[in-house]
């Protein structure tokens, strides 16, 4: 394929179907994933190429397709399910925290689970209740998970490669706020390792670092700080559990400040985990208390409200200020 | 004759379903109180040939005096390491046991029927079926005794590891067995689950996942009454075997404490699935002698005379008075077992008390396959913790 321009949904799209051709223990299963493609068409056209046996269209109970895809993972395939909405995951849950986690190591390590759970997460879309949620410390809080998302094409794609062929269970949440966002993929690069983070852009004064959706809202900040004469720098942690601390440390060493968004609640997420080890590891180096943006502790609004729910440039900004001040 | 129609003979009749219904049926076959079940060999070790059964007796119509003899012995020596491992909870080897006494007939009839390239999803008391499977007795123990959480290796007898999370099993049951179908093997899967959690939305789920995808699976229901505390009218006002048909495949009462029954239904029931005809239900009804698990205290929710007339169906004895009165077995079988249970007993005790307690570095091993970070960092922070002792001079 080479470089191409692709959607993000794209870029999933063709990594499903490099796997699906590579190997032929590769499944796709969810509900509405064979003919109609998945409600986000991410799996568009598997099926019609790789049969009904290979893209499974399931019956409509979470826990019953993650916990088939346990059996098939003992059987010797390797599932990726795909969980139709980020609030649907629930149902699921018990399957995925005290069976897909835990299997392996309950098995002292005789059998593997390599099973890739895809969530359409995130909110921004205008979507009803239970469409827009942000779980992912729920699931990077559980030993034996692995949890990531990636916030461009590129990594959609080389991501979603390395997530199937990975051993363990990966979470592999996908922003659908940026499905449809354009950028790069080269199918014949050599990716980063699944679980590194990456400098999205380079900065001296302060480090943004999140996921996901919310990496686009940070390079617009740090480009809007730029005319301001205020340098940001922006990771993109592309992995929450485990999670490139050395990476944020690195930055937070040059720049001696950090914020951390997200729209996940703040209370008891990634940013408390990220806030607390960064403090620990760069206690000397830190001209300010690490900040966090992100959700409120309280339900995901209606969508009427979710721009204000949602940290957008303003509120990373007004925290960015609010570092840069003490 | 079809299957179908077997269920659909069977009369459907519980203690909760009521007797108005059942009293209705002009043609309820006994005038026994128990529901009707498929039984081959009756609580006073007569063998019995029901037209009805008739499906099923062919299954084991070529047992031989060896065969019977052979499913004597597996019980008997089930039966024997399960008082030993009771025992050994009293005396504080092992944290908690969950006791089979009483379902022993249930296990190895149904654990006997399955072959070697079946697969076994049991819940945490299938002790029996694990014997059948060839597992070490003793690898049973190590999740009770709390070094391990299973320690067997799943695919060297295809017997998956316990399932504490009840009914999580009976999904990845069908999901093996899907991927058995893909894969164009002739073998089944077999799932084992209790009457409690047929209440459990997983098992309602691989019901129908199972069938939509016709997948080889045989869901094995040890109804043995009582969910801890919980009778089985607080779990389904229904019996159990007729849920499979709202699901659009068989389901089977079966006499669980017949041990010629239960392995006659099993095996036609994984026959079926190995040749393409889709999942069953089989309810083994039975009766759980003891405690659920060492944990509680039957005698609090249940009382004697329901177990003394369980205590008249006992399966082991049954089979005895069978072998005796058929002259299949002679003393000489009998003081042989008795000296081999023995055999076993001392075996499994002295194995539990030499199980060393785990590695402290155990903590992290196999939470993943590829590694994680966090868990190498974490490790090598405990690793010094544990060292600052030695360089202390202490421990």
């Amino acid at each position: 394929m080479g470089v191409q321009k692709l959607p993000l949904a794209k870029a999933i799209n063709e990594s499903l179907r490099k796997a699906l051709d590579t190997d032929p223990k590769v499944l796709i299963m969810g509900e509405d994933v064979g003919k109609l493609g998945g409600v986000f068409r991410v799996t568009d056209g598997l099926q019609k190429d790789f049969g009904e046996d290979r893209v499974i269209d399931t019956p409509l109970a979470e826990s019953g397709i993650v916990g088939t895809a346990i059996g098939l993972a003992l059987r010797g395939y390797r599932p990726v399910v795909e969980i139709q909405f980020d609030g649907f995951v629930f149902p699921a849950y018990d399957q995925i925290v005290t069976q897909l986690a835990k299997m392996h190591a309950r098995a002292l390590g005789k059998i593997k689970m390599p099973v890739v759970i895809r969530i359409p997460y995130g909110g921004g879309i205008g979507a009803v209740e239970h469409h827009s949620e942000s779980p992912e410390a729920l699931f990077a809080h559980v030993a034996g998970l692995k949890v990531v998302s990636p916030s461009n094409s590129s990594d959609a794609y080389w991501m979603m490669q390395q997530a199937i062929q990975s051993d363990d269970p990966v979470i592999f949440f996908e922003p659908k706020r940026r499905y449809w966002d354009k950028s790069e993929v080269d199918t014949d690069a050599i990716p980063a390792p699944l679980h590194k983070a990456r400098v999205a852009r380079e900065g001296t004064d302060l480090t943004l670092a999140a996921y996901g959706p919310m990496v686009k809202v940070c390079l617009e900040a740090a480009a809007a700080a730029a005319e301001e004469g205020k340098s940001l720098e922006v990771v993109d942690l592309r992995s929450m559990s485990p999670m490139d601390f050395d990476a944020v440390q690195a930055s937070v060493e040059k720049t001696r400040r950090l914020v951390v968004v997200h729209e996940a609640p703040v209370f008891l997420g990634t940013g408390a985990e990220i806030a607390a080890r960064i403090t620990e590891r760069c206690f000397y180096h830190l001209e300010a208390p690490v900040l966090r943006v992100g959700g409120f502790h309280a339900p995901y609004p209606p969508a009427r409200l979710e721009e204000e729910y949602l940290p957008g440039l303003d509120r990373v900004l007004d925290t960015v200020d609010r570092s840069l001040a003490y | 004759m079809t299957v179908e129609s077997t269920a659909a003979r069977t009369p459907r009749r519980s203690s909760t379903s009521g007797g108005k219904r059942a009293s209705a049926k002009k043609a309820a076959p006994k005038k026994s109180t128990e529901p009707q079940l498929v039984q081959l060999l009756t609580p006073e070790g007569k063998r019995v040939k029901h037209a009805e059964n008739a499906v099923y007796d062919s299954y084991v119509a070529d047992i031989t005096a060896d065969d019977l003899r052979a499913l004597y012995r597996d019980m008997v020596l089930t039966r024997r390491f399960d008082a030993e491992a009771t025992s050994l909870q009293r005396q504080g080897e092992l944290g908690l046991w969950a006791s089979l006494l009483g379902q022993e007939a249930a296990q190895i009839g149904s654990g006997r029927a399955t072959r070697e390239d079946d697969y076994v999803f049991p819940t945490y008391r299938e002790h029996g079926v694990a014997w059948c499977r060839g597992v070490d007795p003793t690898n049973l123990l190590g999740m009770f005794r709390g070094v391990n959480h299973g320690g067997w290796d799943p695919n060297t007898n295809n017997f998956h590891l316990y399932t504490i999370v009840i009914g999580s099993q009976t999904l990845h049951a069908t999901g093996y067995a899907m991927g058995v179908a893909k894969d164009g093997a002739d073998s089944a899967v077999i799932a084992y689950f209790g009457d409690g959690a047929s209440s459990q939305g997983d098992v309602a789920e691989a019901f129908t996942f199972s069938a939509v995808y016709n997948a080889p699976v045989v869901f094995f229901c040890q109804n043995n009454q009582w969910a801890i505390s919980e009778p089985t009218e607080k779990q389904t006002r229904v019996p159990l075997y007729q849920r499979a048909q709202g699901y659009g495949f068989p389901g089977v009462r079966v006499d669980g404490n017949d041990v010629l029954a239960v392995l006659a239904v099993t095996k036609w029931a994984l026959e079926r699935a190995r040749t393409g005809e889709g999942p069953a239900l089989i309810e083994a009804f039975t009766y759980r002698m003891g405690a659920h698990t060492t944990s509680d205290d039957p005698t609090k929710y249940r009382n004697d005379d329901e177990r003394e007339a369980w205590e008249a169906k006992d399966p082991i004895l049954r089979l005895r008075t069978y072998l005796e009165s058929e002259g299949h077995a002679d003393e000489g079988f009998f003081a042989e077992l008795d000296a081999e249970s023995e055999a076993l007993g001392k075996r499994v005790r002295e194995v539990v008390r030499a199980m060393p307690d785990p590695d402290l570095m155990a903590i992290f091993e196999n939470a993943y396959a590829d590694g994680h970070a966090l868990v190498d960092e974490e490790r090598a922070q405990f690793e010094a913790y544990q060292a600052s002792f030695a360089e202390e001079g202490g421990k």
